[in-house]
């Protein structure tokens, strides 16, 4: 497809997207499918693959939503980026061909709303103020990273070690690729399980307290309930090492409370929304929202760790690099 | 010829039946509302059989470092049989893959541990039933599958656990996985190759107990198909649950310790002022 196609295609997208997502909601037909015990049906395969950004332009100040118009002209620039980058040889193509890992973003089914920001507050749609503990946390990162991130694989980051991906969360995060979720439910529970990099959160619904029976752990310890037809989430008990989604060196720290909201709105959509409470990271809590898409299955197993061979040429080719720079100081 | 077909229908259910009837006798097995057994919750064996599938005397284990806590725990074979029924040339690369073993068990790596490994790891797993399928979720490296209960199809691709398709037969869950990645069945270096195809079946004992068989059928390396058997423990406490047991972490030293900086220069004939480690 050429570029003036891959444009007019996804534009189509957008607009159809968009009226049929305003056509649904005024829907009074659609009923609620529901599992074989009556619970609202989360089950199935979403994406939450999508263009709008976590923070918001800053020029944008409180400007929650863009026009169509303006949604259609920001989507065509991030096309021709994605379609420079695509095109071997230009300046842009400087990582790899990106169809051939199903990475180009316009080969994904892209979640589409008007949107200027994921997080809606503080009304700004950007973070708010960081406490100065957590500045002083992110400079020390800032400068171990700058003196010691070539030192070992212990010094890597978390997700280059596979260990976890920012965007598991919770609260989960769209990612550039591979932003496939399988939701699944019992009676008792529901799994979350995170494509990347296969991390399945189990979620216990007996509506406990998420501190009881916890250990702190990567991904928090979540428990659930049901209010209403919407799937209430309440998550504490993080191991102080998972980043921050979107903000790497500011960890979730064990003070976390994250409350997620999960309510399917039509066949097609649940929508997702969220609240982060850390008072030694954050001056005030912040929130955001954005829709999964339904999309076919199956989702295929993500094998990070087995097939790290990032991580052995990266600290591979910076040995290399001292070794030789020591060799021409010998000379 | 309608007696003889009698008969045959007769021997075909009771074969169906009978390890269930067997295993099964006077027990109460939970059940869903669809009448198939709820073998919902946190499952783990307790046996040694991921030191070794065979017969194993307790032994000085890789790490002598490790003092007593590395040795090898003594168990009887879990095989139908006593021995792996191996081609002459496989049983060369099982002896190799024991030499081998601190570096290159793929547990020692925090590889997922494939099936049937997965099943007698020495921690948890944990199985959920949904309206369409089943899902086991292990906690050894976060490693999961889910069981296919309809959309039956063939492995789409190779993978670490494996594609698994499911049914129920009476009371069993019988489980055809494939498409599985080459892989180690245990810390003696018993392996399989991706050729391999294994036949799982989870019979309820009762509330807390199943019996777990697996057959391995791998032309690559055995010269028959052969099976494991072994019962399946029901973690009663009120709290169970699953941890996370993120283990790259923790194999990064055997991975990837030549290519720490000191390390790497050292080996190149540059040691680094104040390295002291010989």
């Amino acid at each position: 497809m050429n570029k003036c196609m891959q444009v007019s295609f996804w534009l189509a997208g957008v607009g159809a997207l968009s009226l049929s997502a305003l056509v649904v909601a005024q829907d009074d037909t659609w009923e609620m499918p529901r599992t074989s015990w009556g619970a609202p049906l989360l089950q199935g395969y979403w994406t939450n693959s999508t263009f709008v950004p976590l923070e918001r332009p800053e020029a944008l100040g409180t400007q929650q939503f863009y026009s169509l118009e303006e949604m259609a002209e920001n989507i065509r620039v991030k096309i021709e980026e994605n379609y420079d980058e695509n095109l071997t040889g230009t300046a842009a193509d400087v990582h790899y061909q990106f169809d051939d890992y199903g990475m180009n973003r316009t080969e994904d089914n892209i979640t589409q709303n008007l949107r200027t920001s994921i997080i809606y507050d503080p009304p700004n749609g950007r973070y708010p103020a960081l406490t100065d503990q957590a500045k002083a946390n992110l400079q020390a990162y800032t400068e171990f990273r700058r003196d010691h991130q070539w030192d070992s694989a212990k010094t890597r980051s978390l997700s280059e070690r596979c260990l976890i991906w920012d965007q598991e969360g919770p609260p989960i995060m769209p990612l550039g690729y591979n932003s496939t979720h399988r939701f699944m439910q019992t009676e008792n529970y529901v799994i979350l399980l995170h494509e990347m990099i296969h991390d399945a959160r189990i979620i216990p619904l007996d509506g406990g307290d998420p501190a009881e029976n916890s250990l702190p752990q990567w991904l928090g310890n979540s428990r659930g309930h049901w209010e209403g037809d919407t799937l209430v989430v309440e998550t504490t008990g993080y191991s102080g090492r998972t980043n921050t989604p979107g903000l790497r060196g500011v960890p979730m720290s064990s003070q976390a409370h994250v409350v997620e909201r999960f309510t399917r709105v039509d066949d097609s959509t649940i929508e997702y929304d969220f609240t982060v409470t850390d008072p030694t990271v954050w001056e005030e809590p912040w929130s955001g929202t954005y829709p999964f898409n339904s999309i076919e299955g199956p989702m295929f197993e993500y094998a990070c760790h087995e097939g790290n061979y990032g991580i052995v040429n990266i600290l591979s080719g910076v040995r290399l690099e001292e070794l030789e720079a020591l060799k021409a100081a010998r000379q | 010829m309608g007696g003889k077909m009698q008969n045959k229908k007769l021997a075909v259910f009771l074969l169906m039946w009978l390890p269930v009837a067997v295993l099964g006798q006077g027990a109460s097995v939970k059940r869903l509302a669809n009448g198939v057994p709820d073998i919902q919750g946190v499952w783990q064996v307790m046996n040694t059989a991921n030191w070794n599938l065979e017969d194993h005397i307790a032994e000085q284990g890789a790490v002598e470092s490790l003092g007593a806590i590395g040795a090898v725990l003594p168990g009887s074979s879990v095989v139908t049989g006593k021995t792996i029924p191996y081609l002459p040339e496989s049983l060369a690369q099982r002896e190799a893959n024991f030499a081998g073993r601190r570096l290159e068990d793929p547990e020692a790596k925090c590889f997922m541990p494939g099936i049937p490994r997965a099943t007698y790891l020495p921690q948890p797993f944990q199985i959920f039933q949904t309206d369409s399928d089943i899902f086991m979720a292990y906690q050894f490296a976060g490693a999961v599958r889910n069981i296919y209960m309809s959309d039956h199809m063939e492995a789409p691709i190779d993978s670490w656990m494996g594609w698994s398709n499911g049914h129920w037969e009476g009371d069993s869950l019988v489980v055809e996985v494939a498409g599985l990645n080459p892989n180690w069945l245990d810390r003696a270096g018993n392996f399989y190759t991706s050729t391999a195809k294994i036949t799982e079946r989870f019979t309820p004992l009762g509330a807390n107990h199943m019996q777990y068989e697996a057959t391995i059928d791998d032309p690559e390396v055995f010269a028959r198909a052969w099976t494991i058997s072994m019962p399946l423990y029901r973690h009663v406490e009120d709290n169970a649950r699953l941890f996370e047991f993120k283990c790259p972490e923790f194999a990064e030293e055997i991975m990837y310790n030549h290519l720490k900086r000191e390390n790497y220069l050292r080996d190149a004939g540059f040691p680094v002022d104040g390295d002291s480690d010989e």
